[in-house]
């Protein structure tokens, strides 16, 4: 038998209030084995803290019960206190005063005695504790980083240069990612590619990253520090370790296609680099259109490559890979077409999406830079720029803002106004969401000085009528109707998840929200943690954001992968599944019900029997309710323990 | 139906008829009331449309509404029943009847597709309207709003053109399609009902569109005497005729001009379907 301490907080107000400590103290000290109930204002500040730490001594308290907010707050410094005061952090137990009970009720007398309850129940676990004591296991100091875009890439440099290896995962032929398509950025209008090649070069060059190009993630097992992955190199059909980049095969190849890189814009080649800047400088073959690969004949870019790279029967290679750690940057689409209909998205040439202008804008892009429209060539003198295109709109299933779009549509509209200075501009605009550094000033100054109109309404239909897209909208300050006859209509298309993340998410054991982004562990405090520990989050995969804060969270990934690898092992929490190996029947149940395949099989007298592998055993359980035995208790939480709190709860 | 609408009776019974679709009349059917109330609280206004559902329900038959006007009274009056509690409860208690929601509420175009299929119908076709270019005038109660109705794409609709295919007609591409015709706005203000109509009919003229085709009766009587009113100020000098689906549908399976009353209307499509023959 033990003898403890029962610690209740008033949280200033925020317990005080509806709960009345005093009784909760009275109440709680005449269970035989509380030799110690009372009560302190703040426990969690340095006072409170002195003062639990003085009664255990003075006591001689061998554990104790801390009732005051929910553990996912203060459970760590309690438990962290209990060790500075020589008692096993477990035997430390936390009752939920504040969450579950003072700030959800009303009523102080059912309050307080729920609070009682509450505080009973964790007395009896604390007197069925055990101490527990952390395993440590040993860690690799290798990360990978999934999507090479601006954030992966950031996140990199960053682990790289800091002395790790670095695996960089990349589902396209080239790195960079989107921003290799734009032409030019807010809030500076500098040139994206000048100031992106900087880092896709040195990404390319860096002694301590491996870029794994044209290559997806198809299976990660393990736990933080010991992860193995199983990636997909899928095959260029060109011998990239030959291929000089001459581009001899793009020339004489004589299948065109339209490569996703130009939107549908520019032809491209079946064999192709996607732009000049591209890295690796090497060629690839589109699978879906090569005459070779798909009728046997051809073969032109064979013939004539000088290096003899083009390699038909190249295949998928499946590579295994350890890692330590694993940052998951995999960015963004755009809505799909057949959900913007009222536009006529997808059905008339010129109504195009942001990122199609930014091609049209681009040097290398199919009207080297000139604004012209896609279906005649014509240079467009009426432009209309459209805001929030599937964006704050709950119809759709999209009710988040896309963050960047009022800002790269004022952007575009000026660009647009140094190219043609004689065009109009109309921008149909919900709100102007401008948060960010120079960001207000930067839309003020394309409102004011160009010339534009900015049109505070939604526009209900886009279509075609003698050779002008008839635009119909509202503008909301004057109440008025508006039509406009436009040579090429602007979307800002609303910015989704990337193809695939939600099967990636499988992988990974992480999970999304509902509308596909990645979910953080904590909105505020853990922004770039995923719920896995050893899975970090970046740029838009996670949701919305513009390039300065995808370069910022890469980096912030970054510092959280070095603070696990400055560590020589890790620790894993102890509360984890042990079997009871005389009463495991091997039914192997439980293996089925285990979500981080944490069971094992071992021979036990001439027997096949379950294992728990501690270092991915989370603790969530699932394992301990499945076994038909009952063989299998979660340590912490055992059957025991929970018996006798349902027994505190019920029956005293 | 029996005294003003027989277009559209006849038409719709004969073509059921021809393929071989069972309809049969719902007894003691009431007026669906027209409109869907926009206040939440009106509940009275949702006892003859119940009334209705709950008697297909009795019948044990999906209820089929050839009007776009009853089909959205009906099928959102069902879809609240279906989804909100408390209101079914007291939709009941006044009824003093229990019922669930449970009855589907089909438009007869879904029937056509659900029942004869796009290709069937294809080949049912006597007398195919190749040539004839025609572009279908959705209006806005058949697919909005589209959580309840769950018709067909709320902004680009396909269902009347798969149709119009299937019949051999020439279709037009019609932005207009979806754009409201003024509705009820006809009984008080007849300046936004022609307003409205000018637009669409100039969109129809521009395209060389020769006939529209609706469901909807107030559709059709607004379109008819829309253009009236502007052939007569002059505004428009080519008049579009404005045709039911159904009575297209008859045309084009044989069963001849009687059963499609073009008496009723106030723009003879005679002489655009005069050379089909």
């Amino acid at each position: 038998m033990r003898n403890i301490g029962v610690f209740v907080c008033w949280c200033g107000l925020n317990i005080s209030r509806t709960v009345d400590i005093k009784r909760v103290v009275e109440e709680t000290s005449s269970h035989p084995q509380v030799i110690c109930s009372t009560d302190y204002k703040y426990l969690c500040s340095e006072p409170g803290q002195k003062l639990i730490k003085e009664i255990v001594k003075e006591k001689g308290l061998e554990g104790y019960v801390i009732a005051a907010c929910s553990p996912g707050m203060h459970e760590t410094t309690f438990r962290e206190l209990a060790s500075r005061c020589e008692i096993n952090p477990y035997l430390c137990e936390m009752a939920n005063i504040r969450e579950q009970c003072s700030w959800v009720h009303e009523d102080r007398e059912e309050a307080t005695g729920k609070a009682i309850k509450l505080v009973n129940m964790a007395i009896e676990k604390v007197l069925h504790n055990e101490p527990l004591y952390p395993e440590s296991f040993p860690l690799n100091k290798r990360a990978m980083v999934i999507g090479a875009g601006v954030a992966g890439m950031q996140a990199a440099l960053d682990i790289a240069d800091a002395g790790y290896e670095v695996l960089l995962v990349e589902k396209r032929p080239f790195i960079g990612g989107h921003m290799t398509q734009l032409s030019e950025t807010f809030p500076t209008l500098d040139c994206a590619q000048c100031i992106l090649t900087p880092k896709t070069a040195e990404v390319a060059r860096h002694p301590r990253i491996t870029l794994m190009p044209y290559s997806e993630v198809e299976e990660v097992k393990g736990y933080v520090g010991n992860f193995e992955a199983v990636i997909r190199r899928k095959a260029t059909f060109v011998d990239w370790n030959k291929c000089t980049g001459c581009a001899i095969c793009i020339e004489k190849c004589p299948k065109k296609i339209y490569p996703e890189f130009e939107c549908g814009l520019k032809e491209g080649k079946s064999i192709d680099m996607a732009f000049p800047q591209a890295v690796p400088y090497k060629v690839f073959i589109n699978k879906e259109s090569c005459i070779f690969l798909n009728q046997g004949k051809c073969g032109v870019c064979a013939k004539l490559c000088p290096e003899e790279a083009i390699d038909f029967q190249q295949q998928d290679q499946l590579v295994k890979e350890k890692i330590g750690a694993i940052i998951v940057a995999t960015g963004y689409d755009l809505i799909d077409k057949s959900e913007l209909a009222e536009f006529g998205y997808g059905k008339y040439k010129d109504v195009i999406d942001g990122m199609q202008f930014e091609r049209i804008n681009s040097s290398s892009g199919p009207f080297s830079g000139v604004i012209r429209r896609p279906s005649d060539g014509k240079i467009p003198k009426e432009i209309v720029f459209i805001q929030c295109a599937g964006s704050r709109d709950r119809e759709k299933g999209k009710p988040y803002c896309s963050k960047i779009c009022c800002m790269y549509t004022a952007k575009q509209a000026r660009l647009y106004k140094h190219k043609v200075p004689d065009g109009q501009v109309y921008v149909f605009y919900m709100d102007i969401r401008a948060g960010g550094k120079g960001y207000e000033e930067f839309i003020y100054r394309s409102v004011e000085e160009s010339g534009m109109l900015y049109l505070r309404g939604q526009v209900s239909r886009v279509f075609e009528e003698d050779g002008k897209l008839i635009v119909w909208g509202m503008d909301t300050l004057s109440g008025k109707k508006i039509e406009i006859n436009a040579d090429m209509v602007v979307l800002a298309s609303a910015i989704v998840p990337s193809n695939g993340v939600k099967e990636l998410a499988n992988i990974l054991k992480i999970t999304t929200d509902e509308h596909g982004f990645i979910q953080e562990a904590h909105p505020k405090l853990k922004p770039i943690e995923c719920m896995t520990r050893g899975v970090y989050l970046a740029g838009c995969g996670h949701a919305p954001k513009d390039i300065a804060e995808s370069v910022a969270q890469g980096s912030a990934t970054a510092s959280k992968v070095f603070s696990l690898f400055s560590r020589n092992s890790v620790l894993a929490e102890p509360t984890v599944s042990i079997v009871n190996k005389d009463e495991c029947s091997g039914c192997l149940s439980c293996e089925t019900v285990c979500p981080y395949q944490a069971i094992e099989k071992e021979n036990y007298r001439g027997k096949v029997i379950a294992k728990v592998n501690s270092a991915l055993c989370q603790g969530c359980g699932s394992c301990t309710v499945a076994c038909r035995s009952g063989a299998i208790d979660l340590r912490g939480y055992t059957n025991q323990q929970i018996m006798a709190e349902l027994e505190a709860l019920l029956w005293k | 139906m029996h005294n003003q609408s027989q277009s559209f009776r006849d038409s719709t019974i004969s073509t059921a008829r021809e393929l071989e679709i069972e309809l049969e009349e719902l007894p003691d059917w009431y007026c669906c009331g027209a409109v869907y109330p926009l206040r939440s609280e009106d509940l009275i206004s949702l006892l003859s449309p119940t009334r209705n559902l709950m008697g297909a329900k009795k019948e044990g038959k999906e209820l089929v509404t050839l009007c776009s006007a009853c089909y959205q009274v009906l099928k959102r009056t069902n879809y609240l029943i279906l989804n909100d509690a408390d209101k079914r409860e007291k939709l009941n208690n006044y009824l003093e009847e229990k019922y669930d929601g449970s009855t589907k509420v089909l438009h007869f175009l879904e029937v056509i597709r659900k029942d004869v299929g796009w290709e069937e119908l294809k080949s049912k076709v006597k007398t195919s309207l190749t040539g004839l270019k025609a572009a279908p005038y959705y209006g806005c109660l058949l697919l909005r709003p589209q959580k309840e109705l769950v018709f067909d794409h709320p902004e680009n609709p396909t269902i009347f053109e798969n149709f119009l295919q299937s019949l051999g007609c020439d279709i037009v591409d019609f932005p207009y399609k979806t754009e409201c015709c003024g509705a009820y706005l006809g009984i008080t203000e007849e300046k936004v009902i022609n307003s409205a109509v000018l637009k669409i009919i100039q969109g129809a003229n521009k395209r060389g569109i020769e006939v529209l085709i609706t469901s909807c009766p107030l559709c059709l009587y607004n379109l008819e005497a829309g253009q009236k009113e502007l052939m007569k100020s002059g505004h428009i000098s080519k008049p579009v005729p404005v045709l039911y689906f159904t009575q297209l549908l008859a045309l084009a399976l044989g069963l001849g001009v009687d059963v499609c009353h073009f008496e009723e209307h106030q723009i003879n499509p005679l002489p655009v379907l005069e050379r089909l023959k």
